[in-house]
């Protein structure tokens, strides 16, 4: 380059040559490239290349290059997949066709269940049931001993597979009428057989209201809650002489549910769960809140108390 | 050297000028909002104000309203003082800036109202893609009409970045932009590509928005204030012209590392994986050139605090310019990959690199533009350093944080085969590093906020009674002690 603005000079400070041009008192030095910056871009093209060779990169006509690695993403998920199962299949090949009772009394099988029964609640139950199992308003805690359609083994797995007001033969169903909005008991007469439901977990002496509540309470109630208005599991009845409640205690809550009944639902985990995941579940919520017994001890015990 | 000066047109600079600090401070201000909204699930305020809305609101806010608006100023300026002419056809340059300020708006009234493409950084609908089409070819004429009167016989470096980034970002926006609108009169469209072919496009346009928006053309800027702040030539013109010609080839090939572990076929992955890892160099190139202009020039980072945003832009430029390659490998990717790793990577180069240049660049062109002798205050220039730098500081570590937990506690299984942890918990865990984060952005607002102030009084020609001493005729470059 020999023209006019070509004024090439040595940079005092640093002994090297500038290109000669200017733009806006603004010149180059014509450093040449730091070697170790031009060596480590040539390592990085011949690990591309070599990573080319060994893996899926170019396209072609009929496809891409294979690479010699025979790499995919698939297979890369197949074989960290495997892995999880692998750990898994050390437990899971006894724990299939064990019963509720063989995997109680196995520790290993149980602590499988219960790892498993948590985890899945995590990531299934947690989103209404919270992830300690507490619960919310229409959500019921888990932890406690109060149950709704019945806390034993067998009671908690057929609730988990087939759900709450489900579509399915199954699936846990029964509906408390509207007695208010459906005009089958008056205003009046919902206030009073409120102010008996909430006696009944208050022990609160019995006032006029409260005794023609008692009344109401036995002709409409009673058949599915009971005459001491302790529920049952056959119906989802909810216990209602004690202080937990799932949509609310005070009176507005409670009256609500009178006035225009409730009818939460649950889905049936069996449509998205294997039954493997169903038992682990289940025995985790068996311990999580205070499981009941099966049926038969159950009877057996109160009648003995009786 | 030119003696006869040529009559420079300041007048669109300083327009572009006051936009980009305008914008600046709203797009960081909607990014503490949903920062804040990140911790604080309440503060959505629907339907207008929730996150999905706001979130577009604050990355074209920073990315295309203040770094684009910083882009027109400088390169504007830059283009006429290196060219040695005015810039070409005044009224088309000022078309430039009230079509680009009507493409913002256009686009954020969209956002808030619901309106967009779901097009990450490509959100706008068709009609305000067609009319910032318009803007852009004016843009693209003024700046390039303008190279071709140059009295210069060389381009300068700088507009060398220029071009490459106006060019590159309209190949960008029309490729990734085809669509069908569902009728004239509506704001809906649908995209010409689907499924996979879709994502791809999306990505080869998202990758290199960052490329060619948010490196080549930061670096153009670059190329022109460090070594006038300075006062030093550029260390290497052959560095130059590799690391441009190696970063422009390199950059279009990366945009498929977005997409690893997805449908996107194994090849194409590797394509972008590979080229990630190629682009290292290139990008270091610049700040290695930038960094290294100082040589013989040292002192002055010392006493400078316009010179030390650029030097610390440029740290944070080779940090994300590292990083980058790096999360682009599969293996790294598997674990950051849609954790906080990739927010705090991004802002490590948005607020480190792109936000401290550009202050860096304001501060030395304000007082220029207004005829000023310096800023108002060298101290507050100082503080909003500072301040900034500890925000950004807060606000990366938070993410690097917050993303390598979320990423581990997401792919943990115990030794049963369980997963160790849901969802859920791993949101409830990142809980205090959103605070961080949010402090941290609040931080670099503070700073910005500072800059405004700094700005106001300098356009108003005061200068600090407790630095009048400093300023003596010969101290604009900040060297008096």
């Amino acid at each position: 380059m020999n023209d006019e603005n070509n004024k090439k000079e040595i940079d005092e400070v640093t002994g090297v040559e500038t290109t000669g041009h200017e733009w806006d008192g603004l010149k180059e030095l014509n450093t040449p490239l730091p070697r170790w910056w031009l060596w480590i871009f040539y390592v990085t093209i011949i690990w591309s290349v070599w990573y080319w060779v060994i893996y899926p990169a170019w396209p072609t006509l009929s496809g891409n290059t294979e690479g010699t690695g025979q790499y995919t993403q698939f297979n890369e998920l197949a074989a960290s997949q495997n892995e999880i199962v692998e750990r898994q299949k050390a437990y899971l090949d006894r724990f299939e066709g064990a019963s509720f009772e063989e995997i109680l009394d196995d520790p290993e099988l149980y602590a499988f269940a219960i790892a498993g029964g948590s985890s899945a609640f995590k990531d299934n139950c947690a989103t209404c049931h919270g992830t300690g199992g507490a619960g919310g308003k229409g959500y019921p805690n888990l932890n406690d001993d109060d149950w709704l359609w019945g806390g034993t083994l067998s009671e908690i797995h057929q609730t988990l597979e087939f759900g709450i007001r489900e579509n399915n033969y199954d699936t846990r169903l029964s509906q408390m009428p509207a007695f208010g909005k459906d005009e089958l008991l008056t205003k009046h007469e919902v206030d009073a057989v409120v102010d008996y439901v909430l006696s009944l977990s208050n022990n609160k002496i019995l006032e006029t209201e409260v005794v023609e509540g008692a009344q109401i309470f036995k002709m409409q109630c009673a058949s599915c809650h009971g005459d001491d208005g302790k529920g049952s599991h056959d119906f989802g009845a909810p216990n209602l002489a004690d202080k937990i409640w799932l949509y609310g205690g005070d009176r507005s809550s409670v009256y609500q549910s009178v006035y225009s009944s409730r009818a939460g639902m649950m889905p049936a985990w069996g449509n998205r769960l294997d039954e493997n995941t169903l038992k682990q579940l289940t025995v985790f919520l068996h311990q999580l809140g205070g499981g009941e017994e099966e049926q038969e001890n159950v009877s057996a015990a109160t009648e003995s108390d009786q | 050297m030119n003696t006869e000066k040529p009559n420079y047109n300041y007048d669109i600079v300083k327009l572009f000028t006051l936009a980009t600090v305008f914008w600046g401070v709203v797009g960081m201000l909607a990014g503490v909002f949903i920062a804040a909204q990140m911790a604080f699930p309440s503060l959505n305020i629907e339907p207008y104000l929730n996150f999905g809305r706001l979130r577009p609101v604050h990355t074209s806010g920073v990315v295309f309203a203040f770094g684009g608006n910083a882009l027109f100023a400088t390169s504007y300026y830059i283009v006429q003082r290196t060219c040695g002419v005015r810039l070409w056809n005044d009224k088309l340059a000022n078309f430039t800036f009230w079509g680009y300020q009507a493409f913002i708006i256009m686009a954020a009234l969209g956002y808030v109202l619901g309106v967009t493409q779901s097009k990450e950084y490509a959100q706008p609908e068709w009609y305000a893609d067609l009319w910032l089409t318009i803007v852009w070819v004016a843009y693209l004429l003024v700046y390039l009409v303008t190279c071709i009167k140059r009295k210069e016989p060389h381009l300068y470096v700088a507009n060398w970045f220029f071009l490459a980034f106006i060019i590159t970002v309209a190949v960008l926006h029309l490729g990734n932009n085809i669509s069908l609108p569902v009728d004239i009169f509506g704001a809906k469209s649908y995209s010409a590509f689907a499924g996979v072919q879709s994502a791809m496009i999306q990505w080869w346009y998202g990758h290199n928005a960052v490329g060619f928006f948010l490196t080549a053309g930061f670096l153009g800027m670059m190329y022109y204030f460090i070594p006038k702040q300075a006062g030093r030539p550029i260390y290497s013109y052959r560095l130059s012209i590799i690391h441009f010609w190696s970063l422009i080839f390199i950059y279009i090939w990366a945009g498929p590392h977005h997409l690893h572990y997805t449908a996107l076929p194994d090849w194409a992955q590797t394509l972008g994986m590979t080229f990630s890892i190629m682009l290292w160099m290139p990008s270091w190139g610049g700040m290695i050139n930038g960094v290294m202009t100082l040589s013989g020039a040292w002192h002055k980072l010392r006493e400078d605090p316009i010179l030390q945003f650029m030097i610390v832009a440029l740290a944070f430029y080779g940090m994300a310019t590292f990083e980058g390659p790096l999360m682009s490998i599969r293996a790294v990717n598997s674990l950051s990959h849609y954790t906080d790793w990739t927010v705090g990577h991004v802002h490590a180069g948005a607020l480190g690199w792109n936000g401290f240049i550009t202050f860096g660049c304001l501060y030395y062109l304000v007082p220029k533009l207004w005829g000023r002798e310096r800023m108002y205050s060298t101290k507050l220039i100082s503080m909003h350093l500072w301040i900034a730098t500890i925000g950004i500081v807060f606000y990366i570590s938070a993410m690097w944080v917050s993303g390598i937990m979320q990423g581990l506690m997401w792919r943990s299984y115990d030794d049963m085969g369980f997963l160790e942890y849901s969802f859920v918990e791993s949101v409830m865990a990142m809980k205090p590093f959103y605070i961080i984060r949010m402090l941290g952005g609040l931080l670099f607002l503070t700073g910005a906020l500072i800059m405004v102030y700094n700005f106001w009084r300098t356009i108003r020609g005061d200068v600090n009674p407790k630095e009048q001493d400093l300023s003596a005729p010969n101290s604009t470059q900040g060297a008096a002690a």
